[in-house]
């Protein structure tokens, strides 16, 4: 009888779980008569995530963050990049195939009512993808109604209930479920709590902490709230117009940001402290739109450090610190900012 | 400062009515605003923080609402006043911004004609005179290039100078009174610090009594001069912004703090409050928190507490609290808070 | 913009071009042989192959596409092979029957839709909006023919109010927007408004209920618009779907006023067809289908470019 069990670790603990690189997506736009142009949503992606590690990603709307994600679930198709599962290439001869990465790495959405099918009992829902990958129909509701005990939902009261019937913070435990139930290795929640209520995003995210623990899991976590990420995220991976702006662990990150634009985010979070207000805006104006980004550094129209060469050449991110990247020519010593201009508005 | 307050509701109820079910949305508030104050509505979905907000200006669908008890504004009975003589309230007296500037502004209007045509409506003055005047409006909050975006279309503008456009609409005769209903929850955390100090500035520039609505913590915390917590229809706590935050008294705010993530949490697990609210569509005795607070009695679900008032300027609906010794200014807090 | 309206007028001459060639095919490949409706059954077979060969019938099909495309442009729609005559001028007076026919119709259907969908839309869930659905939809089911003639029943027999048949005292052509006319048209009109005026009520109903449950007319509620200035903004909200749907059915009614003007015997274009076709009248036949295609294909474009006028939403580009 065919058994869904957790793929074993094949690299070791040195080898990380995923290792993406120059993983970038350009969607063509515009019409036969005005040229070909294109939104470039992830330009060149690279990130590493450790076995048993949560990485976050933040980043604003426009970011990419959410194109990264279907990325790197192989849900679109990349323009250029690969991605490494554990060692081995993704979708490649010789590597894992798509069919087995895809059970491996699993994923949950912020929209938790429109990712379940309406049609179906909360139960079968989970056991739906166990049953695709050969596993008897008894055998994968029996696993569903433990998955549903493990997510905080009793099953005799839950089970054969419809998505529309339950809750906004019930559904999401049912996507978390949906998840676990191919023994993935690999979660990536993208705004798992953002379109939940205060108290019920407190309970999911130590549901989802727990889960970790319990199942062995390594998480990609998305999300736009800093307070989350810096709560949940061992590292800490901020995007800024399709490119990554700094990568770091999250106390770096959060007590130390090098990139002016993680400052100013950080800085952008209300204070806590009726008594001591925020008086300054960090920065002005919205994220340009991804269409037609500026020259050099994405963020130097926004930044107050940038200079000439800002606008001339693109920072590569460049290591900062212990495992702590930027890409900004203002904390990179060698890059020839001191000797730049300032900019003239 | 008059003696009326700018808003006084006694009693208010507010039941949506379908074949289905009679959802009482709002289940008997007592709310007061002074001129040039800022109170923020704290509450979660379904805590009928917006239908209250929709409330002062009777902008809930019309033959499916219910309204009962006593509700001032800006000197006129919400209750009874005419519709013909309310609308010359709404927008004039009383304005209002919603969470979705995309979905507020109306799409195939510029957004100077919408501004204008509030300005029209009101003032009585010139199209001309109503352009010019939106031109200033624009540049009042601080949208570049005004009056190219004039000519703009909602679609035309990114989100944070949408919800500014919207702001410039709202303000745009002056009102005593502004309704803000979750203005900055869809915006990036960039965009959004923008437009609460925007709102903040207009608000003591303007003289304007502001009533925000928000289910996020800091977002009060940045803003508001006093803060009422609302649960399941219910105010169950209210208080300057700093007493609320510093020392919430109701289990339910005390909750909601301890739910919500903030820099120093890492590595603990979170508080929760366990459960779910009740369903508005049964009728219940008692504190409707009782079923999840850890806390609750039997007296708690005999019936619905009163207020106590633990210290000046505070209320909290929980047999637990204790009345302080001084009793003399009853919810009331300067808004110097 | 101007860039925009060029670029969309000059994508309809290869439409055209497409749709002649259709519409010469179909005639062509249609079976029935024109001359046999010409020529007396006992006609000697060298006769009958003169006549084919004049009117270049003998030639292969492309040489008389050709031929026939290259008269078009010239303004030579052919000779009718019943009457003898040109088919031009016939056509024109008929083009001109079928345009006042299908213009009343159509815009007393789309006034009504409007209305009535307005009215349903605004009182969603009432026992009106109920009454109103159910007439629509009684509306869209009726046949054209069916309708016609009860109303000729009801109104020309039984009443002897108006006239029953043609467009003019005496059984004249010629049109005048006088009362002695009007009378003709009522009866058509009124037949020929039924369907749009269903299937407008239906979109508008549910467009309008759509509209005022949008945000935005909250907005425009708070802060105090009058109920006139809301309904413009309703209104033109709804306008671009609104013309879609009306552009489709002022389509439809050039092919319904084929069996009205046949019930009713309004000499008109679908009646010149209708004819046509009973005869095998080839460049009548020809001709009359072009005519309509054509008319579809400008209709299109002209919804597309007011649709694109007043939505700022659809990209000019």
């Amino acid at each position: 009888m065919p058994e869904l069990e957790q793929a074993p670790d094949r690299g070791g603990p040195a080898q990380p779980l995923l290792i993406v690189k120059g993983l970038a997506k350009h969607f063509p736009i515009g019409s036969v008569f005005r040229g070909r142009q294109v939104v470039r949503a992830v330009d060149g992606l690279d990130l590493t995530i450790a076995k048993r590690e949560t990485l976050g990603i933040v980043g604003e709307s426009g970011c990419g963050k959410s194109t990264a994600s279907r990325l790197i679930m192989s849900l679109i198709a990349p323009t250029a990049g690969e991605i490494v599962f554990d060692g081995e290439h993704v979708g490649t001869a010789g590597g894992i195939s798509l069919k087995e990465y895809r059970r491996q790495v699993q994923m949950v959405f912020q929209d938790s009512y429109s990712s379940l099918n309406p049609r179906l009992t909360i139960e079968e829902s989970i056991a739906y993808g166990p049953r695709v990958h050969g596993i008897p129909h008894a055998k994968a509701v029996a696993r569903a109604k433990e998955l549903l005990e493990a997510v905080g939902l009793a099953p005799g009261q839950y089970a054969r209930r419809f998505p529309h019937e339950l809750s906004g913070g019930q559904r999401q435990r049912v996507n978390i479920a949906r998840a676990l139930a191919l023994l993935p290795r690999l979660i990536i929640l993208d705004e798992p709590v953002s379109a939940l209520d205060k108290s019920v995003e407190a309970q999911v995210l130590n549901l989802l902490l727990d889960l970790k623990e319990q199942f062995g899991l390594t998480y990609l976590f998305i999300s736009h709230d800093l307070n989350v990420v810096e709560h949940v995220a061992d590292r800490v991976l901020v995007m800024y117009l399709g490119k990554v702006a700094e990568v770091g662990p999250g106390d770096a990150i959060f007590r130390r940001p090098a990139h002016p634009y993680t400052s100013a985010l950080l800085a952008s979070r209300p204070s806590m402290d009726p008594t001591r207000r925020r008086t300054e805006p960090p920065l002005s104006g919205d994220p340009p739109n991804p269409i037609d980004p500026p020259s050099g550094c994405r963020f130097r129209t926004r930044c107050a450090l940038a200079r000439d060469i800002c606008a001339n050449s693109a920072p590569d991110l460049a290591e900062i610190g212990h495992a702590h990247s930027a890409a900004c020519h203002a904390v990179v010593p060698d890059s020839g900012y001191a000797d730049s201009r300032r900019m003239v508005a | 400062m008059t003696g009326q307050p700018l808003v006084r509701a006694r009693g208010l109820r507010v039941s949506f009515i379908s074949r289905e079910a009679t959802v009482t949305a709002v289940n008997g508030i007592d709310l007061d605003l002074d001129e040039g104050e800022v109170l923020c509505i704290l509450g979660e979905s379904g805590s009928g923080k917006s239908v209250t907000l929709r409330a002062l200006l009777r902008l809930n669908p019309k033959g499916k609402t219910v309204m009962t008890g006593a509700l001032a504004v800006a000197g006129h009975d919400i209750m009874t006043i005419p519709d013909g003589r309310l609308s010359a309230v709404r927008g004039k007296v009383v304005s209002m911004i919603f969470q979705e500037p995309m979905t507020a502004l109306d799409p195939v209007f510029t957004i100077g004609y919408q501004i204008a045509e509030t300005l029209i409506r009101h003032e009585g003055i010139s199209r001309r005179e109503a352009d010019r005047r939106a031109l200033e409006l624009l540049e009042l909050v601080q949208i570049p290039s005004a009056r190219r975006r004039l000519g703009a279309y909602p679609h035309e503008l990114s989100g944070g100078l949408r919800q500014r456009a919207m702001i410039a609409m709202a303000i745009s005769c002056r009102p005593k009174l502004l309704l803000a209903d979750e203005p900055t929850t869809a915006l990036d955390a960039t965009v959004q610090i923008q437009i609460l100090l925007l709102l903040r500035s207009l608000q003591q520039e303007l003289g304007m009594g502001v009533i925000f609505v928000t289910h996020d913590l800091g977002v009060a915390g940045e803003i508001a001069d006093r803060i009422a917590v609302m649960y399941a229809g219910r105010i169950v706590e209210l208080g300057s912004t700093v007493d609320v935050m510093r020392q919430p008294f109701h289990p339910y705010t005390q909750g909601l703090m301890g739910a919500t993530v903030h820099s120093g949490t890492r590595g603990k697990r979170l508080t929760t409050i366990p459960g779910a609210p009740p369903d508005l569509r049964f009728p219940f005795e008692g504190c409707a928190f009782a079923p999840r607070c850890s806390h609750a009695s039997d007296a708690c679900r005999e019936s619905m507490p009163a207020f106590r008032h633990p210290g000046p300027g505070r209320a909290v609906r929980c047999i637990r609290v204790e009345d302080a010794e001084i009793k003399h200014s009853p919810k009331r807090v300067s808004a110097m808070a | 913009m101007l860039f925009y309206i060029v670029r969309r007028v000059v994508y309809v001459i290869p439409i055209a071009l497409a749709v002649s060639l259709v519409c010469f095919l179909l005639v062509h490949i249609a079976p029935g042989d024109p001359i046999d409706a010409m020529v007396q059954p006992d006609t000697p077979q060298e006769v009958i192959d003169r006549v084919r060969s004049e009117y270049g019938l003998d030639r292969p099909l492309p040489v008389q596409f050709g031929l026939w495309l290259a008269k078009l442009v010239q303004g030579d729609f052919g000779t009718s092979l019943i009457k003898g005559r040109p088919v031009l001028p016939d056509l024109v007076s008929a083009s001109g029957a079928t345009f006042v026919l299908a213009c009343t119709g159509g815009l007393l259907g789309v006034l009504a839709g409007c209305i009535l969908g307005g009215i349903a839309g605004v009182y969603r869930e009432s026992w009106l909006d109920r009454v109103l659905l159910g007439t629509a939809v009684a509306g869209v089911s009726v046949p054209h023919y069916w309708l016609g003639m009860v109303m000729v029943i009801i109104f020309s027999v039984n009443l002897n109010l108006l006239p029953a048949m043609g467009s003019g005292p005496g059984g004249s052509t010629a049109w005048a927007w006088d009362w002695a006319h009007l009378r003709y048209l009522i009866l058509p009109s009124v037949t020929l408004a039924v369907i749009p005026a269903g299937i407008v009520t239906r979109t508008v109903r549910g467009l309008v209920s759509d509209i005022i449950s949008q945000d935005y007319i909250t907005t425009l509620r708070g802060k105090g618009l009058r109920r006139a200035g809301i309904v413009r903004h309703v209104v033109l909200n709804a306008a671009p779907t609104v013309l879609a749907v009306v552009g489709l059915q002022l389509a439809n009614l050039m092919g319904g006023s084929i069996l009205v003007e046949t019930v009713f015997a309004w000499p008109g274009t679908g009646m010149m067809l209708n004819t046509a076709i009973f005869q095998r009248d080839l460049p009548v036949l020809q001709a009359t289908t072009l005519l309509l295609a054509l008319f579809f294909v400008v209709l299109n474009l002209v919804v597309d470019l007011i649709q694109t006028a007043i939505d700022p939403r659809i990209s000019r580009r």
